[in-house]
């Protein structure tokens, strides 16, 4: 080993250590590759938005690919160790690694996307992601000839579930007849098997279908196939210029440059639970394609106007639970807790969440 | 539940073309593991063949140049597998595995630019007369050329080990490499040859996925198919017809209940992800138990380094 | 041919530690001329890789228990596995027997929960044993009574692990308090079942501690016990061994039950300390690559030792040479390959000795001759 060290230092000598003329390193972590053109894609995005809106005040730096494990809590210990002053964490699966990594650097500032613990430097934020899925659902209810409308659902959580029963309340209010189909894949991210989920909707007889998967692989079978189909996280349309009709897209960029500059102006609060939707650009409505007919359209950006004023809740009673019990009375709203907690279907949709 | 809604003859178009990348990645290994290597890199060969295939569509515009570009590509990895183990004698267990790491990030590294595009249409042949036929015509004639190749490919590989003297010598290569040795067959230079082979039907299986099952690339798509298709071959007791028949069932079985899922039943997804694993251990034991009264068993020297030259 | 390849009889112990660093030289080259293709600086790179996890002052104090942490499973599987690769009986399922240890000894720890008691650490370190000689067992008992291929048994048993692991954190071991969201229970917050660091900032959980005593025993069992000779005779001289008495289904049993017990019981270490939680992706595949180290280490002990903190160090040091300079995750994993490759590749020239070898191409003309 004597060889490798000599070689070491030699290498050392030579290396010129970078010197940084940033006032602030803000780092990121990505469940997976920026190239997914799906979620991490958009965080991506909202880092860039970060580094052009500070120009060369701000460096970032992230890492992909990091699993929900122990690996978290290096990878963010060692950025908070290489002179990060703020770290976004931008997946559920981090959330307790952060709280133990933020105990450890009480001056650097977190950020964790999805999760519910919070510290005196660590904040959360997520996306009201169930506002887009009502507006998506007016439209899938509109477009549908055979009445039928395809699901390709992740993992059974409340997340995804919100995100069925949204957009099933607004599909059933635009179009009485619509009937859902929903099939659960346990994964969030394998083009073939969302392929293939899709294809065997299109089968049974779907003409248009909604994703809450990540990949693009559902936009492309639905283009051959020569039915409707949503962007899931961005604009997906370069995958499917014909089935394309909207997507839903992940607004982080404003956020995050939000949070960094009050980090700059000493403004930044930990403790605080973002929950943010259409109204604060943290949920965008696409560009919405020319096959859906101009009223259609118009319905689809009152809908997501009353939602950003805050005059139309996607959960409004009366609303029934699917075994037909009541859940909210005319003109209530659903609480924040039971919407994060949801775990069942409205009535209305047919079999059973998985477990 | 209404079960009109499922269309059979679909389905099982549809599950063809499901398990076509499976189903050529495992009859590659087949070939290799007659030849007494056991190569775990499929999943690595398959998705650079994945994105060799794709790249190459791309730039040029044309699907049949990109196939054999996939073929190229999942070369190329299996050429290094072939190198480290045949002529530097490591150990193929964990040559294998460190191709299949080596096939995910180098594949990642090429394709980065390649995200969000969408390769050209590989159309279908529908084989004329035949794919009128209700039904059948749906299941059979109105495929691409890459199925029937695949089916073609499957048939050589029969006649291959069945009656050819060159697939004789690939057996008794895997069955005992030091008498096959002995009887002047050059060992390294068989097993390099069908390693090579094993590559370019890994990497066309991989090709097939990224240009005409999902058609797209992104990282790390294969998702793990590489390792089905060596559970397939264990599955198919290294008979070629079997592969195609289990390629079909596991294709099968995932397509089945997505079908179901989407009627509204309410069914185990776990239990019947991990079903065809257990049906091949199944299968295995079977065969094994009644493994003296024929010979259809595993090539004796699996796995094993051959040291002579 | 005039080639010859044959085991060497005496490995010289000159080969034995300059093959490796020819390796890692091969791989800095090969390496730095990738790095150098993608723009960045591959001193730069090569040095954040191999270098400052280890003496930067910015990272070691950090870092330096992070490789023995990140070291410690890895080593205490590929452990497992040599013996019965020795032996020539192939587990490569050790990830499968990784989760089944982390599932029962986890069911354990969650099914006693709040319970504060000593006796629960111990239990799980119990239950992470069993639960991984449960699931090698299987191959083992098949192999046994009907010969069938334990590679293949033991690979397919590792999806359905992953799938009963699946089940668990969105079904049966899910956190009743975690909102719905899929996971269990954090256990290294709990008390009497956490594995934490014994002294702060070493590194130095239980799991490391224990595969350092493995790490001894092990090395002590393989050259000085009558099992660990009857292990290598059985892996050379298959039969041979038959006749000195040696009972080839004991060892079946054996090996695979030791590799399954220490896969599982890593499992355990790694559930109760680093990782927290069961969740989907609690498994990151140290059993596959505890197969890389096993022969990176040439299947013994304290080669194996260095093997897994080499292993390590490739992690987290190109965790590093990501977010400073860039680097996609992807290089590095194409890095990694390029070591491993030259790693095993440069094991010929110490296991095997290579020369000229006239003699054996006259005999050859002479059998042809002959015949």
């Amino acid at each position: 080993m004597k060889i490798l060290k000599i070689f070491s230092l030699v290498l050392s000598t030579f290396v010129v250590s970078g010197v940084f003329a940033s006032d602030m390193k803000v780092g990121f972590i990505y469940i997976g590759p920026p190239g997914d053109h799906g979620w991490n894609y958009q965080h991506d995005v909202g880092r860039q938005a970060v580094d052009e809106a500070f120009g060369g005040k701000v460096e970032t730096v992230f890492q992909e690919n990091v699993p929900e494990s122990a690996d978290a809590e290096r990878v963010m210990t060692q950025m908070a160790l290489s002179g990060a002053d703020m770290i976004f964490a931008t997946s559920f699966g981090y959330m307790d690694p952060v709280i133990n990594v933020a105990k450890k650097f009480p001056n650097v500032k977190f950020e964790h996307a999805t999760g519910y613990k919070t510290a005196d430097n660590v904040s959360t934020y997520s996306a009201r992601f169930y506002e887009g899925r009502t507006v998506i659902g007016h439209v899938a209810g509109k477009m549908t000839k055979s009445n039928k409308i395809g699901y390709v659902a992740s993992y059974p959580i409340p997340e995804v579930v919100r995100g069925i029963n949204s957009a099933y309340l607004a599909a059933k209010a635009a179009n009485p007849n619509v009937e859902f189909k929903v099939i659960w894949i346990f994964t969030w991210y394998d083009p073939a098997k969302e392929a293939d989920a899709a294809k065997t909707l299109i089968q049974q007889g779907a003409d248009v279908i909604m994703q809450h998967v990540d990949s693009s692989a559902i936009m492309t079978v639905a283009e051959e196939a020569g039915v409707y189909a949503f962007g899931q996280a961005s604009d997906m349309s370069e995958f499917g210029p014909n089935a394309h009709l909207t997507a839903i897209i992940n607004g982080w960029a404003p956020y995050y440059v939000k949070r960094v500059q009050q980090a700059m102006d000493g403004t930044w609060k930990g403790g605080e639970q973002t929950f943010d939707g259409i109204g604060a650009g943290m949920v965008i409505i696409g560009n919405m394609s020319d096959k859906i007919p101009a009223n259609v359209r118009k319905e689809a950006q009152d809908l997501a106007n009353g939602i950003a004023s805050g005059d139309i809740h996607p959960f409004t009673g009366p609303v029934n639970k699917q075994d037909g019990s009541p859940w909210l009375a005319s003109g209530e709203t659903a609480d924040i807790g039971t919407l994060l907690g949801m775990n069942f279907y409205v009535e209305g949709i047919e079999g059973d969440i998985p477990q | 539940m209404d079960f009109s809604d499922i269309n059979f003859s679909l389905l099982i178009a549809s599950l063809i073309v499901a398990a076509t990348p499976i189903l050529l990645a495992a009859l590659g290994e087949l070939i290799t593991e007659k030849s007494g290597v056991l190569n775990l890199g499929v999943e690595g060969m398959m998705i650079f063949g994945a994105i060799s295939g794709f790249i190459v569509t791309i730039e040029t515009n044309n699907p049949w140049l990109g196939f054999l570009c996939s073929c190229i590509g999942g070369m190329l990895l299996a050429s290094i597998f072939a190198v480290v183990t045949q002529i530097f004698r490591a150990n193929q267990v964990a040559s294998g595995l460190a191709l299949t790491l080596f096939g995910l990030g180098l594949s990642a590294l090429l394709g980065q630019s390649y995200t969000g595009i969408k390769p050209v249409a590989f159309p279908d042949m529908h084989i004329p007369i035949l794919a009128d036929i209700p039904i059948i015509g749906i299941i059979l004639f109105q495929h691409d050329f890459i199925v029937y190749f695949s089916i073609f490919a499957v048939i050589s590989v029969y006649f291959l080990f069945r009656n050819s003297h060159f697939g004789l010598i690939i057996k008794a290569v895997g069955e005992n490499h030091d008498s096959a040795h002995a009887l002047g067959y050059k060992v390294i230079l068989i097993r390099f040859f069908t390693i090579l082979i094993g590559g370019a039907f890994a990497g066309l299986g991989g090709g097939y996925l990224s240009l005409v099952r999902v058609p797209q690339w992104t990282e790390g798509m294969t998702a793990g198919a590489g390792w089905i298709a060596l559970a397939l071959v264990v599955f198919a007791s290294w008979q070629p017809f079997r592969l195609l028949i289990g390629a079909y069932i596991f294709g099968g079985i995932t397509l089945l209940q997505l079908n179901l899922q989407a009627l509204g039943l309410e069914i185990n997804v776990a239990l019947l992800s991990m079903s065809p694993y257990l049906v091949t251990i199944g299968v295995l034991v079977f065969m094994s138990a009644r493994r003296n009264k024929n010979s259809l068993d595993a090539p004796r020297s699996l796995g094993k380094t051959f040291f002579g030259l | 041919m005039m080639l010859k390849i044959e085991p060497r009889k005496n490995r010289s112990n000159f080969l034995e530690v300059s093959a490796p660093i020819i390796a890692v030289f091969l791989t800095m080259i090969f390496g730095g001329v990738l790095f150098l293709s993608m723009g960045k600086n591959p001193f730069e790179a090569i040095k954040l890789i191999f270098w400052d996890p280890i003496m930067s002052p910015t990272f070691s104090e950090y870092s330096r228990p992070q490789l023995v942490i990140k070291a410690a499973p890895l080593i205490l599987i590929a452990l497992g596995l040599s013996f019965g690769f020795r032996a020539n009986i192939w587990n490569i399922g050790a990830e499968g027997q990784y989760i089944m240890g982390a599932l029962i000894s986890g069911s354990i720890g969650l099914a006693l929960y709040p319970l504060d008691s000593m006796f629960i650490f111990p239990l799980m370190i119990l239950g992470g044993i069993i639960g991984g000689i449960f699931w090698a067992m299987i191959p083992a008992i098949l192999k046994i009574r009907f010969n069938t291929n334990e590679i293949l048994v033991s690979l397919m048993l590792v999806y359905v692990a992953e799938q009963i692991l699946a089940l668990a954190s969105v079904g049966f071991l899910r956190n009743p308090e975690g909102l719905g969201f899929p996971g269990s229970r954090d256990l290294s917050k709990y008390p009497s079942a956490a594995n934490p660091e014994l002294i702060a900032n070493s590194g130095m959980h239980m799991g490391v501690i224990f595969s350092i005593i493995a790490v001894i025993v092990l090395t002590y069992f393989l050259i000085y016990h009558r099992l660990g000779f009857q292990i290598k005779l059985l892996g050379q001289a298959p039969k041979a061994s038959k006749f000195s008495g040696v009972n080839s289904n004991y060892i079946i049993i054996f090996c695979l039950g030791l590799s399954g017990g220490l896969a599982g019981v890593a499992g355990m270490f790694e559930l109760t300390g680093p990782a927290g939680l069961i969740n989907i992706d609690f498994n990151v595949g140290y059993g596959f690559t505890a197969i890389i180290v096993a022969f990176l280490g040439r299947l013994h002990p304290i080669g194996i030792l260095f093997a897994g903190l080499l292993m390590s160090l490739t992690y987290v040091g190109g965790e590093l040479a990501q977010f400073m300079l860039n680097i996609p995750a992807a290089a590095i994993q194409v890095f990694q390959g390029m070591l491993l490759f030259f790693l095993l590749s440069t094991d010929l020239l110490v296991s095997y000795k290579i020369s000229l070898n006239i003699s054996n191409l006259n005999n050859k003309k002479l059998k042809s001759m002959k015949e």
